[in-house]
């Protein structure tokens, strides 16, 4: 929201696996505060361009560029892996559609969430603790129950454990995969409410991937709309739902009973 | 340098009546108008529908200026909403401009980055739509309240801020804390409107604002415009019921094209 | 091993191989803590009987060194005597219980009391050489994090044990950071041990065979075991003192002594025991002063059979208490009794003092 410098820029962005095509040619920047969604369809490239994003994988063509804590645009995957791997526990924050898949299923919640505190140096274990409980209370979940591991969690209450353990090192950004899929409804509602409360309420950059076009427009300044690897519609995320330009957004925009 | 563009700017004496000597000043001293639209055009493709064409608006410029308030006209289905979408940035400009006034400058709309939309949306205007689209399960004091907090303000303040207004458009005080999906129609009208007056923006974008309001809650608004007038904000509306045009507009642009933009009101 | 010695190189490695294995060992001198991969061979023994520490001495092994092995501090358990005889009839070379006479000590599971000394060479068996592993079953991340120095991980185990157990529960094994850089499994030495890897004048060389990796702490390094703040890292003491020989700073083992809970607590480290006896020193079970030990080590081939070498494991142990010392006659100790049924008097009872090992 401050100043004109993005946080995270993307240009000419490519990924091939062999000969399929992850995805082509995107740009698109995003500033601080901002959420972005992007949609499309299954095997549209969303997943790629967001691993790309991340970091979690270099691209074949283009860059992604990271505005750093001292203001310098570094390109991602010319930084030391080390530096890299410091801003994707500290700077970055990543949610997985699958809880198992961020968590560690084997440690407890309160361990879920101190591990970037401790990744960061931090050494107190009552501080850490502390911490942990004030961040596991904010998504919910209650502190009392810090130390059961993640297995003995509902998968709502294990996609907010997520939530809280990437939020804990107060990114500036964060990613989210399908965050919400594979939930009930009305999971997936009260988890739409709570990601959208902390996004305001920490200021946070967030890319959301999602094929829902109802969680994009509840959570999302902008969207994207993918399709075959490719971008093939961008802008204000009401614009684009409520005046869909390209067939396929139309079709997508159709195709849902209320947007 | 946008003044020249203006059809409605000549000064036109009887419009000026019951208008604060402020702004009078303000359009003697030459003052750009708050909104300028030229040669706003729309239609929709349907690419569903084999790519037909579906025109939705004819060239169409006007402005408006500070402490104004204008009606759109026109018969149903000729646009007048989607003008009202294309200046808040709902729908997309195909064809022609629009111009905000932001600071010293005037911004272009037509084609603009979607950061500048949303930062004007946040500062300079507010759209009251023809029906409540807010996020589900949110409490109504929260929803009306948000536009403050977006622009700043403390918590408390804002939702003390909101509540007065809920107060005076009538709202019972046991809603406030309900998401507004639950409520009547007249009671989300209400929601929406308190939403969209109570942060101070330059320009208010009301789409039939007292379209299922009884008489007392249509006064409260006509009230409400007034003020904001009064404070110096332009007002473009679409108001279907001819007695709240009368009581608000100085005068009406209708969207068919023919420039019949200088009917007298009040 | 029936067929005769002369068959084999000295020290049974061909020559070759302990060139490989040298350059190992000098590359992990060189980067301490660091896990270097070598290609362990197959030794004449089951993975679990210390294939990594028998390699890692076959190379360094002279025709003049002294060699001492332990075995949970014991010379004379069946782990400790058969590599001692190994290398005795492979290489011919002379050997020793005393740990001041020894050049090159072998050991599984403790380190001797009586403190190391300038030019001596502690060779540790190691089965899991990886401390990451517990959080990290990837061989490429753990890899990874050592060479970030991404160690958050060992925190999130640490932290782990405090919320389960109030403190920090691990009791061996105790992960160290070396030289403020790599963090290191010290092999699953009690904690109580991990004090006297720091600035050791001895240079340490841990072998782990079923996992072909070789790492060192060479003389004089720094070694600090993780700890949190509030939660310092602090060592086992022990209430009572060893019922043989009175020691009170040693680290001692639980001997069950019959079927109605009688047991005693003793020194693990069989030399510590015996030479203070032989100095004078009487526990309150122990028999009048021994009569000084020859020279020549005890005979081979004594204590076999009873109790393999995990028989002992200190994980097994549950967290004794203290009871008083059992007023039974003391058991022959000392003279090749088995050690069945002893078990790690791990945690006994009360803390030590905080900052036995403050930075």
């Amino acid at each position: 929201m401050t100043g004109d410098a993005p946080l995270l820029l993307a240009e000419g962005l490519g990924k091939d696996y062999g000969a399929r095509i992850g995805c082509r040619a995107v740009d698109l920047s995003l500033h601080e505060g901002e959420v972005l969604a992007v949609v499309g369809e299954s095997g549209s490239g969303k997943s790629t361009l967001l691993s790309l994003l991340s970091g979690a994988q270099a691209p074949s063509a283009g860059r992604v560029s990271y505005r750093r804590g001292d203001g310098v645009l570094a390109d991602l995957a010319l930084m030391p892996e080390a530096e890299r791997r410091l801003l994707m526990r500290t700077d970055f924050g990543f949610v997985h559609q699958r809880a198992e898949d961020g968590l560690r299923m084997a440690v407890s919640a309160g361990g879920n969430v101190g591990e970037r505190l401790m990744a960061a140096g931090r050494r107190h274990y009552g501080a850490i603790r502390a911490e942990a409980a004030d961040f596991l209370a904010r998504v919910e979940i209650d502190p009392a129950r810090m130390d059961e591991d993640p297995r003995a969690f509902s998968g709502g209450m294990r996609q907010r454990l997520q939530i809280a353990r990437n939020l804990v090192s107060r990114p500036r950004l964060v990613f989210m995969d399908e965050p919400t899929s594979g939930l009930d409804v009305s999971v997936q509602a009260k988890l739409l409410d709570l990601i959208r409360a902390l996004v305001e309420e920490l200021g946070l950059a967030v890319v959301i991937v999602t094929h829902d076009l109802a969680v994009a427009r509840l959570l999302a300044d902008r969207i994207l709309v993918m399709r075959a690897g490719r971008v093939i519609e961008a802008g204000l995320c009401d614009q684009v739902l409520d005046d869909p330009q390209a067939p396929y957004t139309q079709l997508l925009v159709a195709s849902v009973l209320t947007p | 340098m946008i003044s020249h563009a203006m059809p409605s700017q000549a000064p036109r004496p009887h419009a000026d009546r019951g208008r604060p000597a402020a702004r009078r000043a303000g359009e003697a001293a030459g003052r750009a108008p708050v909104l300028v639209v030229e040669g706003l055009a729309k239609s929709f493709t349907l690419h569903l529908k084999g790519g037909t064409r579906l025109p939705a608006l004819a060239p169409l410029s006007f402005a408006v200026g500070a402490g104004e308030c204008v009606a759109l006209d026109g018969p149903s289905g000729a646009g007048k909403s989607s003008v009202l979408k294309m200046i808040y940035g709902s729908y997309r400009i195909d064809q022609g401009s629009v111009r905000l006034a932001d600071g010293d400058d005037a911004a272009e709309l037509a084609g603009a980055d979607p950061r500048l939309v949303l930062r004007l949306r946040r500062e300079r205007m507010a759209h009251v739509s023809q029906f409540l689209r807010v996020i589900p399960r949110v409490p109504a004091l929260e929803v009306v309240a948000a536009p403050l907090r977006q622009q700043g303000a403390d918590t408390a303040e804002a939702r003390a801020r909101a509540g007065a207004l809920l107060a005076r458009l009538n709202l019972p005080e046991r809603l406030w804390g309900l998401p507004p999906a639950t409520f009547s129609g007249g009671e989300q009208q209400r929601v929406n409107v308190a939403r969209g007056f109570l942060a101070a923006k330059a320009l208010l974008l009301l789409d039939e604002p007292t379209a299922s309001l009884d008489a007392v809650n249509r006064a409260v608004v006509v009230d409400l415009i007034r003020e904001r007038r009064r404070q110096g904000c332009a007002i473009l509306g679409i108001f279907h019921d001819a007695e709240t045009r009368a009581a608000v507009a100085d005068r009406t642009v209708n969207v068919t094209g023919r420039p019949r933009d200088q009917t007298e009101t009040t | 091993m029936s067929m005769p010695a002369l068959t084999y190189n000295f020290a049974y490695l061909d020559e070759q191989t302990k060139r490989m294995i040298r350059r190992a060992i000098l590359k992990a001198i060189a980067i301490p803590g660091y896990q270097v991969p070598f290609a362990s061979r197959e030794m004449p023994m089951p993975y679990g009987w210390g294939t990594g520490g028998v390699q890692v001495t076959a190379a360094i092994l002279g025709a003049d060194d002294v060699l001492k092995v332990i075995d949970q501090g014991a010379d004379d358990t069946t782990n400790a005597v058969s590599i001692r005889a190994f290398f005795q009839a492979t290489a011919g070379i002379a050997t020793t219980t005393r740990t001041r006479e020894a050049s090159i000590i072998q050991t599984r599971h403790r380190l001797p009391e009586t403190p190391l000394r300038d030019g001596q060479v502690v060779v540790y068996q190691v089965p899991i050489p990886e401390p990451l592993r517990f959080l990290e079953p990837r061989e490429s991340e753990t890899r990874r994090l050592h060479a970030l120095e991404d160690y958050g991980l060992m925190h999130v185990k640490l932290y782990e044990d405090i919320a389960r157990h109030g403190e920090i529960a691990t009791t061996y094994a105790y992960p160290v950071e070396v030289e403020g850089r790599y963090v290191m499994d010290p092999s699953p030495i009690p904690k109580f041990d991990n004090p006297k890897l720091d600035r050791s004048p001895a240079l340490q060389l841990f072998g782990a065979g079923r996992e072909q990796r070789i790492y060192a702490v060479p003389p004089h390094s720094r070694v600090r075991s993780l700890d949190f703040e509030d939660h310092p890292f602090r060592v086992q003491r022990f209430v009572a003192p060893c019922a043989l020989c009175g020691a009170a700073d040693a680290y001692l083992d639980e001997v069950i002594l019959d079927d109605a809970g009688g047991r005693m607590f003793v020194c693990s480290d069989t030399d510590h025991c015996a030479t203070r006896r032989e100095a004078g020193h009487v526990g309150e079970m122990g028999s009048p002063p021994l009569a000084p030990r020859d020279a020549p080590p005890p005979p081979l081939r004594r204590s076999d059979g009873v109790g393999g070498p995990t028989a002992a494991d200190p994980l097994a142990a549950p967290t004794a208490e203290i009871a008083p010392p059992p007023t039974l006659p003391s058991p022959a100790r000392g003279e090749g009794g088995p050690k069945a049924g002893v078990a790690r008097h791990a945690e006994a009872g009360l803390r030590a003092p905080a900052g036995r090992n403050a930075p």
